[in-house]
């Protein structure tokens, strides 16, 4: 594995003096990374001649390589957000990062065509034998390119498109650049221009009218190489009445240097769809997990954000649902962990724009040690709207006293046609709790352990059984490795 | 037969000595009840000998077994077979009373070993039918929004399920109206046997007449001044605590 990160790391390392704070916490299942002899290599630094480089080797239509210049000029121009945001955006050396690395651009359909090098990561992270299990079909993401896609036939006839963005431009353009771009503009924050620019990977599905797909679809995103950038760009779009659960899995190596991953997510829900997205991330303490997610919902639509934030030096997201027809629905539910070293930042965006639309948010995050927590939400509920509900919900549990959360919520509600409600709480784990559970046996790290998944466990129930089952594990890694 | 031997036993909070000097030794299937009135260092002794983390010993040992386990931790002490019975058990929002005792009886397994959960339920909901206790009772968030009562019936199921060797019982009765008072002593009378030695801490004597004790120790001023059979709690119920300090101001004046 040295010998791996030897090969790999062609580029000077990060400006990044801070030594990784964190020892002892037990990140394995996602910490190993093997040698890749990359086909395609963008090289090191951001430049114009980055971004034709990736357009060339997708083949890509003119509209869409003048669509992502254009973003790179914009991610140029904008300013980094540390006036809201932390200062530690600015450690963020975007010339040092490696922005396209792949073996290739059309994924294999089945496990035994994919590279050996690449089929044993996602063999040890388990997402065959997943796939056998319980998916409907998968994706699997290796750096920059998918490097196995499938789909399970009867869901195939159905109608329902699956497929990564390079393919799906090529395959599928009438209904790609229908949606694509439209729910997050390129310009509406630093990293979605970013990821405007130099995007590869992520899915795309589309669910024809009617179609209710009864299992997840699930899409894997790894991190292989070290200073490298992975910008996937998912659009999802649910037509009139389908309905559809998406889950996404990501993990990363531990290295010494920083790693970024800035995705876009865009989700469409026509009238009366549903679509429910999970996300369970586990990334490794050097990687900045820059991400934007957003969905419109159309008449008597329905979008629930299911969103994990496990590990990371600095996360940054907050799903949005923009409630666009009357009677749509919006949710989030957001469980964030930090601990030392780490920085969760995140909340949800709930923006009325029709009348009697509903939203929920309920947002917990677990500060341990030096570990941070912040939640920021904005609820916009205009004046000229009736019947408008929205329910805020944010708790907050510290492990020690070192620890610290915050919370932003700005909600934004005109007329009195319309209901909001709001409830934030913070407690602590205490030392007599503590106590209480080794005096029944339990280790402190287990004590610990169990509190934290008492304080979630309401949550963790709406997942599917095998997610809410992998969050537990990662839960009672971290805090594990929490404790003296 | 176990053990537990308090020897010559000296408990710090912070630079305040309140456990000065305590000796006992409680055998298997024997109940002592440690009376005395508040302020005295009782409940002191009950977390120090269960190694909550506030608690100093300044001096003396506590063996089980013939080992002593000071250098223990609480969770290391509680799996040798020590169990507290806490005055105030903590609430523990989210986890359920049946995952919570799943958690403790796995930690006393090997390692890799896993829990047979057949078997796991089976046992708790036979101990539940012992302490007629509901069903749905163990479905619930561990002492999360109980009344008094509850939280001690809790705290019998969790000692009937974990099957110590010792049973530390800081102020059962208190904060309970008389019939949770008679539901839990006859919990502990049903564990009561040759397997099970049991240190009762209380305040009033009420308790004893639930639980009716083997030797009754009056503790005052962090040690124990005096020591009787059940006829010693009754005396003490007759003539109060002042009883008690006038003795020993006799004793040291004489």
């Amino acid at each position: 594995m040295s010998q791996s990160a030897a090969t790999l790391s062609s580029a000077p390392p990060f400006d990044e003096t801070v030594a990784n704070p964190v020892v002892g916490i037990d990140q394995t299942a996602g910490n190993f990374s093997y040698k890749v002899d990359y086909e395609f290599d963008a090289g090191t630094g951001l430049y114009e001649n980055t971004v034709r480089y990736i357009s060339s080797v997708k083949k890509e239509a003119p509209w869409i390589l003048e669509f992502r210049l254009n973003a790179l000029k914009k991610f140029l121009s904008m300013p980094m957000p540390t006036h809201w945001a932390t200062k530690d955006l600015e450690n963020i050396n975007f010339d040092k990062i490696r922005y396209y690395l792949s073996q290739g651009q059309k994924p294999k359909r089945t496990w035994d065509e994919v590279p050996d090098d690449i089929k044993r990561t996602f063999e040890r992270l388990g997402i065959p034998e997943q796939e056998r299990k319980f998916l409907a079909g998968v994706e699997a993401q290796f750096d920059s390119e998918a490097a196995y896609s499938n789909i399970k036939d009867i869901v195939a006839k159905q109608g329902v498109i699956f497929a990564n963005s390079t393919e799906a431009l090529r395959e599928h353009p009438e209904i790609f650049r229908k949606f694509f771009g439209k729910v997050i503009p390129t310009g509406d924050n630093k990293f979605s221009a970013l990821n405007s620019a130099v995007f590869s990977g992520g899915s795309f599905i589309y669910v024809p009218p009617g179609v209710k797909v009864a299992q997840p679809l699930q899409a894997y995103f790894r991190i292989n190489a070290e200073n490298f950038g992975q910008f996937e760009r998912t659009l999802i779009i649910a037509d009139e009445g389908a309905e559809l659960t998406y889950m996404e899995g990501c993990t990363a190596p531990k290295f010494s240097t920083s790693t970024l991953h800035s995705a876009v997510v865009e989700l469409v829900a026509l009238k009366g769809a549903k679509i429910q997205y999970i996300t369970v991330q586990n990334w490794s303490n050097n990687v900045f997990n820059l991400v934007t997610k957003r969905g419109v919902a159309h008449e008597e639509a329905e979008i629930k954000w299911i969103d994990c934030n496990i590990g990371s030096r600095l996360t940054m997201k907050y799903p949005g649902v923009i409630l666009k027809g009357r009677k749509a629905r919006g949710e989030v539910i957001s469980i964030a962990l930090a601990n030392d070293g780490q920085h969760q930042d995140t909340g949800a965006k709930m923006i009325h724009a029709a009348d009697e639309t509903t939203s929920n948010i309920v947002a917990k995050s677990i500060s341990v040690g030096q570990g941070r927590s912040t939640y920021r939400g904005i609820v916009h509920i205009p004046k000229h709207l009736k019947g408008c509900k929205n329910n805020t919900e944010c708790d907050a549990l510290l492990i020690n006293t070192n620890s610290r959360t915050d919370t932003y919520p700005a909600i934004t509600i005109r007329g009195d046609r319309n209901y909001v409600q709001h409830e934030a709480s913070v407690s602590k784990i205490n030392e007599e709790m503590i106590f209480y559970m080794q005096q029944r046996g339990l280790t402190e790290g287990q004590a610990m352990s169990l509190a934290v998944n008492g304080f979630i466990n309401d949550l963790a129930r709406q997942f599917p059984m095998e997610y809410s089952v992998e969050l537990k594990r990662l839960i009672d890694l971290e805090m594990e490795g929490s404790v003296g | 037969m176990s053990s537990l031997v308090i020897q010559d036993l000296h408990v710090a909070i912070g630079a305040k000595e309140i456990v000065n000097g305590l000796s006992l030794t409680i055998n298997s299937g024997e109940v002592h009840a440690i009376m005395g009135p508040n302020g005295t260092g009782k409940s002191t002794l009950s977390k120090a000998i269960a190694g909550h983390p506030d608690y100093t010993i300044t001096g003396g040992d506590v063996l089980l077994d013939g080992v002593s386990i000071l250098a223990k931790e609480a969770d290391e002490r509680a799996r040798a077979g020590l169990f507290l019975a806490f005055q105030y058990p903590s609430e523990i929002p989210g986890v359920s009373i049946a995952n919570f005792l799943r958690a403790a009886v796995q930690s006393r397994m090997a390692e890799g070993e896993e829990i047979d959960a057949t078997g796991y339920y089976k046992k708790l909901y036979a101990k539940m039918d012992l302490l007629k206790i509901d069903r749905k009772f163990t479905a619930r968030a561990v002492n999360d929004g109980f009344s008094g009562g509850e939280k001690k019936r809790c705290e019998i199921l969790q000692m009937a399920m974990l099957e110590p060797k010792f049973a530390l019982m800081d102020e059962t009765d208190s904060g309970l109206d008389i019939d949770a008072l008679r539901i839990v002593a006859d919990g502990v009378n049903t564990m009561r046997g040759p397997n099970l030695g049991v240190l009762m801490i209380t305040h009033y004597q009420r308790l004893l007449d639930y639980i009716v004790p083997d030797y009754v120790h009056v503790m005052w001023d962090g040690r124990l001044v005096k020591s009787g059979d059940k006829s010693l709690a009754l005396e003490l119920e007759a003539k109060g605590y002042d009883w008690v300090k006038k003795e020993l101001a006799a004793a040291v004046t004489a």
